[in-house]
């Protein structure tokens, strides 16, 4: 049953578009070049936002799992499958652009000395298993169990990643936000927080027309058994 | 073109490859979902012809 409150999709895709057009614009012709970095710093927009995502996805898959695990209702373990498969592929978009950026600020593409690269590459791995557990079990509520118990040990790790930026030691890895606020201002931090806004309003769209996408095949499914 | 400019403009275009891969591939699911409910319509309508064929017979 549909929440009465909810904006349509196409409002939300609306939204996320013209965001995701405003965000590009204030990343190119607005946001100054960073002292250090210089033009490659024009990375970080869509990088942290795209990473901050991600754990927003895992974190909403583990939300809708313990829905699952409390209220046995099956529409929350297909919203947690949904929102975790969206965290990997904002996952893989972290990878991605974070190798490049790494390319061109430390000349390397990986760095294995890196605790907050390699925590990110084992919460994303960590993600990817869920979808080879999830497929190995079939469907019933079986399945469901073991994907919510799964998805709920792997929102630990969000935390962990967060945090490695600051209990490492020797890091070459920019630290953006700390205790007393981020570490920018000005036009750089409004155009982190409309790249941030654009992301989160994209996640959703594409979140909502992927679970429609799987109601709808499900239903079908049922239909064809009845 | 700097080599910075480049980085920049490939790691935007990475992004847009990846969200236009999978819009792709739900375009192609909802393609399949449109034929299967097509079919089902058919199917129904067919069963409906014969149930009003047997009853008429």
């Amino acid at each position: 049953m549909a929440r009465p409150n909810r904006l349509s999709l196409t409002t939300v895709a609306l939204a996320s578009a013209v965001l995701v057009i405003v965000a590009l614009a204030l990343v190119f012709f607005v946001a100054p070049n960073d002292a250090n970095q210089g033009f490659s710093q024009r990375i970080f927009y869509f990088h942290v936002s795209i990473a901050f995502t991600a754990y927003g996805c895992f974190a909403a898959g583990a939300w809708k799992a313990l829905r699952y695990l409390w209220k046995h209702d099956p529409r929350a373990d297909l919203e947690s499958y949904v929102a975790i498969h969206q965290g990997v592929i904002f996952g893989t978009l972290v990878l991605l652009t974070g190798s490049i950026w790494a390319k061109i600020s430390w000349g390397h593409w990986w760095l294995w000395g890196e605790d907050e690269l390699v925590l990110f590459l084992v919460l994303y791995l960590f993600y990817c298993a869920y979808f080879m557990l999830r497929f190995s079990v079939d469907p019933g509520p079986q399945r469901a169990n073991f994907s919510a118990v799964y998805a709920l040990f792997g929102v630990v790790l969000i935390p962990v990643s967060f945090l490695a930026i600051r209990i490492a030691r020797s890091f070459v890895h920019p630290e953006v936000f700390t205790l007393h606020g981020p570490n920018f201002g000005g036009w750089i931090l409004v155009t982190y927080c409309v790249a941030q806004a654009a992301l989160l309003v994209f996640a959703h769209a594409l979140y909502r027309i992927e679970l429609s996408g799987k109601r709808l095949d499900l239903r079908i499914r049922e239909l064809r058994i009845a | 073109m700097t080599t910075a400019e480049k980085y920049v403009t490939a790691a935007y275009c990475v992004i847009f490859a990846v969200v236009l891969a999978y819009v792709v591939l739900i375009a192609f699911k909802l393609q399949r979902l449109e034929r299967e409910v097509g079919e089902l319509e058919r199917q129904s309508k067919a069963e409906d012809d014969e149930r009003e064929t047997v009853s008429v017979g």
